[in-house]
């Protein structure tokens, strides 16, 4: 059975600077996995790759047996046309750190806008989706609000929302919680649990350690542009076999 | 070279007369206009800003009927109304009060804008090391706003170089009506519209670069 | 002085003052409509990544902004028809108007694009959106309501310059006041009237622009 992501000597260079120097990742169907590791270790950068958000330069990434946004023509890398980047895409969901939602639509609109314009489904439909899924995020009677009347919690419940209505076979969440107040994470926290629960598949980038340990089935931690450990986080977060790990555990709070 | 632009030449040194004093006409509109308007519009600008109540009113009235009024409707009413009320100015005078009048709303929207873009931070600043409302005006809050002024002032130069084409309806004979006369003996409308269009690009090119310029020169470093 | 104010003439001449006006809104709407097309397409351009769609772009946008307009209308009605351009009296001056506001409004449009931040578009790419769908749904509609503003003063100061359409005999407000005048020698009367309306529409225009950016503004 293919794996869902397979992550194959992954490069990616900014000018003169290597932020991901060779990594390799494999995911199966239903597999949650949290990357922690310091800020510029390119976790981030990682999936944004995945997503292709940004260029890289080399390796391979494959969804669902699908290679994401390059094709290999005699010998040489080609970035795949617009369209059928836009349609890879649709593969995975994401979730930002600044939500991202559009402003000048409701939350109902927000989780529409996909559905009908790249599901092609008929606006009746993806209404009545999008009310199941701000429903199951907690937030259906916010559903005509726009995002500048919700809390940050509420807006990334709602972006959270907007992606999973699209049906991805891959989650990827980008620090969802670190602009939010303290008291607004739980809230966020507690829908990616409960997705986790459904059998979702995730790659979660996160600063929460206590959350990394009780949701992940797998954490990997980055640190300088490579993959520097990773594990059952029982294990790891006990017993870190790597110096820089140990380091990075001690500077961290769980709470 | 084809023949129409062989003619066109000759047309053009045979007009370079007119076409120079039409320029310095313009040159001279428009310079009295930003003189007289900035001069009129500081004033606006602090009667905006500082002015007791009723000059306040007096002045905002002022500024926003000339702000409400086209340009060529405050050049033809300076140009037919005050000779009816016995103040005789001829066009170029009429026309340059109309501007300078113009001038002098833009102006002082400048300087209130200026003025009252400085946070208020600085003005208790000032008066908490013991300056007087007079020192701290000098001292604090004229060469900051001077650097916000500076360069937006340069962009209303050349609007009124735009703007001093208007007084060719009332027949002064700046160089938009100078071109129209060459015109009226040519007829070669084509070509010296264009020519008058590359001469006004020319100078508003000019004074634009020179605002940009200002701009660098004003900026604190940062 | 001898002058005592009469505005009985220009009132028997209100209906075509009124006209004058009608016509002279009508100029607008119709340059800022054409003039939004313009300077929407241009404000892409100037943000695009190859050299032969910016630098046009630019070259059109210094050289309007650099011209006086009196020139443009005068070059569009004059001097064009040498070229084969042959354009009626108010088709003319709608055309130069709009290709005149066209230039300003690019730079409007230019700023209020930039001001949009990236992560909308990243989010439009995250649920599978192409450019073009990202630019018609979540782009233009965000940087529209925040260039509100600056749309609705390009208006009023576009209405303002329909005035020059008297320069080439177009009937509307500033003619028509100019054929009053002529008419009835009734000269302060006239002008106080004429800058009157320009004056009141242009506050009446304010206000209505500060309700339709409220309306349009997004709640928060």
């Amino acid at each position: 059975m293919p794996d869902l992501l397979e992550i194959r000597d992954l490069h990616k260079r900014y000018g003169e600077t290597e932020v991901l120097k060779g990594v390799d990742c494999d995911m199966a169907k239903g597999d949650v996995v949290c990357v922690i590791g310091s800020s510029g270790s390119g976790k981030t950068t990682m999936l944004r790759c995945i997503n292709m958000l940004e260029e890289f330069q080399g390796g391979t990434i494959r969804i669902d047996g699908q290679v994401i946004g390059y094709d290999v023509v005699e010998g040489r890398r080609r970035r795949k046309k617009e369209a059928e980047v836009a349609r890879q895409r649709a593969l995975t969901g994401m979730a930002f750190q600044q939500f991202n939602l559009f402003p000048h639509m409701t939350a109902t609109g927000n989780v529409t806008l996909g559905l009908v314009k790249v599901k092609k489904m008929a606006k009746e439909e993806a209404r009545g989706l999008a009310e199941q899924w701000l429903d199951r995020v907690g937030l259906l009677s916010r559903k005509d609000h726009y995002p500048g009347q919700l809390s940050g919690g509420q807006q990334q419940r709602v972006a959270i929302a907007r992606a999973i209505a699209m049906n991805p076979k891959l989650m990827l969440f980008d620090e969802v919680t670190s602009a939010l107040d303290p008291e607004l994470v739980n809230e966020v926290l507690q829908v990616i649990k409960d997705l986790a629960r459904d059998g979702m598949s995730m790659l979660i980038v996160t600063h929460e350690m206590r959350f990394a340990y009780e949701v992940a089935n797998r954490v990997i931690f980055m640190s300088q542009g490579r993959i520097g450990e990773e594990g059952d986080p029982r294990e790891m977060f006990v017993k870190p076999r790597t110096e820089r790990l140990a380091e990075f555990l001690k500077n961290s709070t769980f709470h | 070279m084809p023949v129409e632009l062989l003619a066109f030449f000759d047309q053009l040194w045979l007009a370079r007369f007119p076409l120079l004093r039409g320029l310095g006409l313009t040159v001279a509109i428009s310079s009295l206009a930003i003189v007289a308007g900035t001069l009129l519009g500081v004033f606006v600008g602090l009667a905006l800003t500082y002015g007791a109540r009723p000059l306040r009113w007096i002045v905002r009235g002022y500024t926003d009927f000339v702000r409400g009024t086209p340009v060529l409707v405050l050049i033809l009413a300076s140009f037919y109304v005050l000779s009816t009320v016995g103040l005789h100015l001829n066009a170029f005078q009429a026309g340059v009060l109309a501007l300078a009048v113009f001038c002098s709303s833009h102006v002082g929207e400048i300087v209130r804008g200026a003025l009252l873009a400085i946070p208020a931070g600085q003005t208790e600043a000032a008066k908490a090391i013991g300056l007087t409302f007079r020192q701290t005006f000098i001292y604090v809050l004229i060469p900051q706003a001077i650097r916000q002024i500076l360069p937006t002032w340069v962009n209303t130069a050349a609007e009124m170089v735009k703007a001093s084409t208007l007084l060719s309806i009332i027949g002064v004979g700046e160089l938009l009506l100078s071109t129209q006369e060459i015109i009226s003996r040519n007829f070669m409308s084509l070509h010296f519209y264009f020519f008058a269009g590359l001469l006004y690009f020319a100078v508003n090119f000019a004074i634009e670069r020179f605002g940009n310029y200002v701009e660098r020169k004003t900026s604190l470093p940062t | 002085m001898g002058y005592s104010l009469n505005f009985s003439a220009v009132w028997r001449s209100f209906d075509q003052l009124l006209a004058g006006l009608g016509l002279s809104l009508a100029l607008a709407v119709g340059a800022i409509f054409i003039g939004c097309v313009i300077g929407l397409f241009v404000a892409f351009a100037l943000r695009a990544k190859t050299a032969w769609l910016r630098r046009p772009a630019a070259l059109y946008v210094t050289a309007i902004r650099n011209t006086p307009i009196l020139v443009l209308i005068l070059f569009v009605y004059f001097a064009l028809p040498q070229l084969g351009v042959r354009l009626g009296k108010i088709d003319s001056f709608v055309a130069t108007l709009a290709l005149y506001s066209g230039a300003y409004l690019a730079e409007v449009f230019r700023a209020g694009l930039t001001a949009v931040p990236p992560g909308q578009r990243e989010a439009g790419l995250a649920i599978g959106l192409t450019e073009m769908q990202i630019r018609t749904s979540i782009i233009v509609p965000i940087m529209l309501r925040n260039v509100l503003p600056s749309l609705s003063s390009t208006f009023i100061s576009l209405f303002k310059d329909t005035s020059l359409a008297a320069a080439i005999a177009v009937p509307e407000l500033t003619f028509e006041a100019r054929k009053i005048n002529v008419e009835t020698f009734r000269v302060i009367e006239t002008w106080i009237v004429a800058s009157c309306l320009y004056v009141a529409t242009c506050a009446v225009l304010a206000a209505l622009m500060r309700r339709v950016e409220r309306r349009l503004a997004v709640p928060r």
